[in-house]
């Protein structure tokens, strides 16, 4: 009887416990600590810490997303080194270094194929979302014993992925139905060294900024006999490009209703395009180089960051007048940014002052602040549910 | 090599190698081993001179994506960045 009571007693104990309370995964998310190869776990409804992961190796330049079930992220680090992260008890559960030298990856839209995108050796590798098994190597091969980095690797519908090269000038559309033997379409001479690219949150158009000329090369997915595009081919004509402090970012899809935005290269200024002629329509003047040119997910605004020396400030674009309504001092080091799925609320790494900022969007009201070791990319698990992301 | 060293006092010297690791780091990596930009390790830098490497650092390499750092460093803090970067010591 005794024993029988104090099985009872442990039942309902752990019960009571708090890490024993089943929860869902869908308000957290991960901020990269470059400088140290961890990761913070963070929920978005409280605004906390609730696990740092460490051991990832050089995450100077990472990213990451997330699996299907919004349970795992997989992070890709600078160093080749793929880590498979569980959100829920804040564990490293495996790490393959497939690479010497990675900048970032995609996760199939069956969300059983995790691709990376390769510096050192130049190409893509498929593997196994679950067990991180390598299933397929895609050397970025362009000419004759000359090979690519890749850049902006992205996920598209039925089953692709597409990606760009930067020395090659190509762009690479994958069927991975059979991922141990890929089939590869590729386009020529789409414009001097793609940098980075995206896709449209619906999945047809991918589009690959160029840092060797002016404009940006478009593929249309569901009319490939088009195929790339050049589009604003002149933006900068009345105004020489400056050097580049830091490479613009092509992520997410800043659009609106009517227009998409752009970040210029070597230019302060935000481009705008009309979505259905891809012809330009407005240079918004911005604060300096732009980095990035993030919508919050209803459109309403656009959140941009700079590169050096500028990168202490962002600005808030209004875009039904395309004019820039706030600029904000944020701090030093502001590397990326991170709308909360409903776009409430907007996370901000602040590098060289070690923290991460809440702003509400509504408002431009700091919400709350986070302390973290040297903090670049911020990726949330809503992300899992989000095509090219 | 001292002179230079001794030049550049120890708070920007600290400045340089948060510089060369963080911003740098953007594209050559933040250990330097590489990235959009080439690595810049010593064993791969050995056979060029520090006079090409201090210029490449304040005047840029035209046709690349490497910009020119002049307008925040000067003509001795690129030697000293580029004698660091060989592994030569400053001492």
């Amino acid at each position: 009887m005794i024993k029988f009571l104090s099985l009872i007693v442990v039942a309902v104990f752990s019960l009571s416990l708090p890490a024993a309370e089943p929860r869902g995964t869908g308000d957290m998310g991960i901020i990269i600590e470059r400088a140290n190869g961890s990761v913070l776990i963070i929920e978005t409804t409280h605004n906390s810490q609730l696990y740092r992961v460490e051991g990832l190796g050089d995450l100077s330049h990472a990213s990451a997303v997330f699996s299907r079930d919004e349970r795992h992220a997989y992070v890709f680090g600078r160093d080749g080194g793929l880590s498979k992260i569980d959100l829920l008890s804040g564990t490293l559960l495996k790490r393959v270094m497939q690479a010497g030298n990675s900048i970032g990856g995609a996760i199939s839209q069956d969300g059983k194929i995790i691709a990376v995108s390769n510096y050192e050796p130049g190409g893509v590798k498929l593997f196994d979302s679950t067990s991180l098994e390598l299933l397929s190597d895609i050397p970025a091969h362009y000419a004759e014993s000359k090979q690519s980095k890749t850049v902006g690797l992205v996920d598209a519908p039925n089953q692709h992925f597409v990606f760009s090269l930067f020395e090659g000038n190509q762009i690479w559309l994958l069927d991975a139905h059979n991922p141990k033997q890929p089939k590869i379409q590729k386009f020529a001479d789409i414009g001097l060294q793609p940098y980075d690219a995206l896709i449209s949150s619906n999945g047809r158009f991918y589009i690959a900024g160029l840092f060797g000329e002016e404009g940006l090369a478009l593929l249309d997915l569901w009319q490939l006999d088009k195929g790339v595009q050049r589009i604003l081919p002149h933006y900068g004509k009345d105004d020489p490009k400056k050097p580049v402090y830091k490479m613009p970012h092509l992520e997410g899809w800043a659009l609106t209703d009517d227009y998409a935005l752009f970040p210029a290269v070597g230019r302060n200024d935000v481009l705008v395009a009309d979505r259905r002629t891809w012809q330009l329509v407005k240079k918004i003047p911005v604060y300096g180089q732009p980095v990035f040119v993030m919508s919050r997910p209803d459109g309403r605004q656009v959140w941009v960051n700079f590169a050096m020396p500028n990168n202490d400030t962002v600005q808030i674009i209004d875009t039904l007048k395309l004019a820039v309504m706030t600029t904000k001092k944020i701090g030093k080091g502001v590397l990326h940014m991170e709308f909360t799925p409903r776009g409430e609320a907007v996370w901000l790494s602040v590098r060289d002052e070690d923290k991460v900022q809440i702003y509400g969007t509504e408002d431009g009201q700091l919400r709350g602040e986070l302390p973290a070791h040297k903090p670049s990319g911020i990726f949330f698990a809503a992300r899992a549910h989000q095509s090219g992301l | 090599m001292a002179a230079i060293a001794a030049d550049i006092t120890l708070q920007r010297q600290d400045e340089l190698l948060y510089l060369l690791h963080q911003d740098c780091g953007s594209c050559h990596g933040m250990t330097l081993k590489g990235g959009l930009g080439p690595p810049l390790l010593p064993q791969v830098l050995q056979d060029k001179p520090v006079e090409l490497l201090s210029a490449t650092i304040l005047f840029g390499r035209p046709s690349t994506p490497m910009p020119p750092w002049s307008f925040m460093l000067n003509a001795d803090e690129a030697t000293w960045l580029a004698k660091h970067l060989k592994g030569q010591a400053h001492d």
